[in-house]
């Protein structure tokens, strides 16, 4: 056991291992909680279906906060993003390509806005993204004119619907298999590719990574385009699995994903995270609402258990560093 | 005549209103030590940024290998073989020491993807065989945060000489050191002449700078004041010049 704890990959792991932890314990409270529900597949498949929504965007916020950067405009630039993607599905009777084209092409763009605020002007990340969130979404309200969009007659049925959000075997939705697939991507690339890397070096200490070569400004431009990107393309897949745009698209998406990045272990100072977490740490904050609910507690109580388990995570996790150091 | 490595010709530099660099002219050759000396606020750190690429001046001309060159960035001062040991020691704490090592030129694939096993292979050449670490506390995947300020500036060391360089710049080398890890980077500073490599070096420490410098240049407010041979100059009348210069404002040169 003492062997076991003294290991190179435990050492290094710790993080991982306890938010690992953490996720099996509620899921057993879950399973001991709520049998009738927690022993059934239908509850996993709902899991399945919503996590990759805010998932997605967990996943690629998480290089935005190991930079020691912070981005709230993401549930705006789902908002812009999904109904350009509206608008265009509409008006060429469904030509995807070109749908899917500019609502990133967008998505990027508003990523370069904030990262451009950031880096050339120098306004504080977390005060450039709350003019942003307001503008796209305002945006949002004069284009859209607070009027929904139906995808359904040009996007039901056809072979992008089908590889987006419809059912593998008949039981797993794709959006969960693309989730899957994009985490084991990203994490890739945050541990072994040079732009990860220098995101990691840019977030512990700005002044050290420019001094050893690394373009500061470059690197946090393409982290905000990154998350550009792939904010606009979970808002395509929650158009795909709703097969309609509503103006108040993304909003609610805010406090979930920050949630599940910090719960994950990222950390808020920057220059240390991980992607295994995060995913984890979507996995704990996407299943508390059906969980306290199937264990017979009021919906009333989900507000505060989330809240309840960020505020003793990132304490734990702050706890940590400083003994560190 | 000296084979002459890099010359700065005129540089002024400034941040908004401030001057901090005014007319500048230095010349450094090849297999020579150059210590740059001067009071707080003299220049002498923006004078190495300039030559490291850190900062561009905003005129001025600058000729490496008797090429004139405009140094851009890091990565353009590193390749033609300029390598900087900071002051604020340029390693990033909670990283492990073989990404530190390669920071800013990773050895990759042509994805772009680290070659994680050849970086560790070759950090752990440079820890045994350029800093000599014996420790076993420390290897490539210690994190920076646990080393002590000479091994940080020993690991600096190594970087720069296994990446071969031709000018190493170095910025206040011995601040904070143990007098055993001080007598280390003089003895390191020293053998940089051995190899033909050349070295530019701040030290607050004329003693230091006296024992492992060929030349001195004196800087005050920006402007150089004074440029002194070794054999020309002791090191009383060093530290006689350096009063002289704290009190009255001005050097006076005899020639």
């Amino acid at each position: 056991m003492n062997n076991l704890l003294n290991s190179y990959f435990v050492k290094t792991h710790k993080l991982e291992i306890s938010i690992t932890i953490i996720a099996v314990v509620l899921f057993l409270i879950y399973f001991l909680g709520a049998p009738h529900v927690f022993t059934r597949f239908p509850i996993y498949r709902a899991f399945m279906q919503s996590m990759p929504f805010f998932g997605i965007i967990a996943i690629s916020a998480t290089f935005v906060v190991t930079l020691g950067e912070i981005d709230l405009s993401f549930p705006s630039i789902v908002g812009i993003t999904s109904l350009i993607f509206g608008i265009i599905m509409t008006s060429t009777d469904g030509n995807f390509f070109i749908a899917f084209i500019l609502a990133t092409s967008l998505g990027m763009f508003a990523g370069l806005v904030n990262g451009l605020l950031v880096t050339k002007i120098g306004i504080p990340s977390i005060v450039a993204t709350i003019g942003t969130l307001f503008f796209w979404r305002g945006l949002v309200n004069v284009i859209s004119q607070g009027s929904g969009i139906a995808i359904v007659d040009v996007a039901d049925g056809t072979w992008h619907h089908m590889i987006f959000v419809e059912k593998l075997f008949g039981k797993i939705p794709m959006q969960f298999i693309w989730f899957i697939v994009l985490t084991g991507l990203m994490q890739w690339v945050y541990r072994y590719h040079k732009f990860g890397n220098h995101i990691h070096f840019v977030g512990d200490n700005k002044a050290s990574a420019q001094m050893m070569g690394i373009n500061v400004d470059n690197v946090k431009i393409i982290a905000f385009v990154q998350l550009g990107f792939f904010s606009a393309l979970a808002g395509i897949f929650t158009m795909y699995e709703m097969l309609y745009f509503w103006p108040t698209q993304g909003e609610g998406l805010m406090l979930t994903t920050l949630a599940a990045v910090f719960v994950g272990g990222t950390s808020v100072f920057g220059g240390k995270g991980t992607i295994f977490g995060t995913f984890i740490g979507v996995l704990i904050i996407g299943s508390l609402e059906s969980g306290i609910v199937a264990l017979g507690l009021s919906g009333f109580y989900v507000k505060f258990i989330n809240g309840l388990m960020i505020t003793v995570a990132v304490t734990v996790y702050a706890l940590i560093q400083r003994r560190k150091n | 005549m000296a084979e002459e490595l890099l010359k700065l010709q005129n540089i002024y530099k400034n941040f908004g209103n401030v001057k901090v660099l005014k007319d500048v002219n230095i010349k450094i050759n090849k297999g020579e030590v150059v210590a740059l000396i001067g009071d707080n606020g003299a220049g002498k750190s923006t004078l190495i940024k300039v030559i490291t690429g850190v900062h561009s001046p905003n005129s001025g001309r600058v000729f490496f290998k008797e090429q004139e060159v405009q140094i851009k960035s890091v990565a353009q001062s590193r390749k033609m073989g300029i390598e900087a040991v900071y002051q604020e020691r340029a390693l990033c704490d909670q990283q492990e020491l073989y990404r530190n090592i390669f920071a800013g030129r990773e050895i990759t694939n042509s994805f772009g993807f680290l070659d994680i096993k050849k970086q560790r292979k070759e950090a752990e050449k440079i820890l045994r065989d350029y800093i000599g670490f014996t420790s076993k506390a420390i290897t490539v995947d210690s994190q920076v945060m646990g080393l002590s300020g000479g091994e940080k500036q020993g690991v600096a060391f190594g970087r720069s000489l296994y990446f071969n360089s031709d000018l190493i710049v170095l910025d206040e080398p011995t601040m904070g050191l143990s007098i055993q890890e001080t007598e280390k980077v003089l003895n390191f500073v020293k053998g940089l002449k051995n190899e033909n490599k050349s070295a530019i070096f701040i030290d607050h420490n004329i003693i230091h700078v006296y024992g492992a410098a060929d030349r001195f240049i004196i800087l005050d407010r920006g402007e150089v004041v004074g440029e002194f041979n070794k054999e020309d100059i002791s090191r009383e009348e060093l530290v006689q010049k350096m009063i002289q210069l704290h009190e009255s404002g001005k050097i006076k040169v005899e020639e």
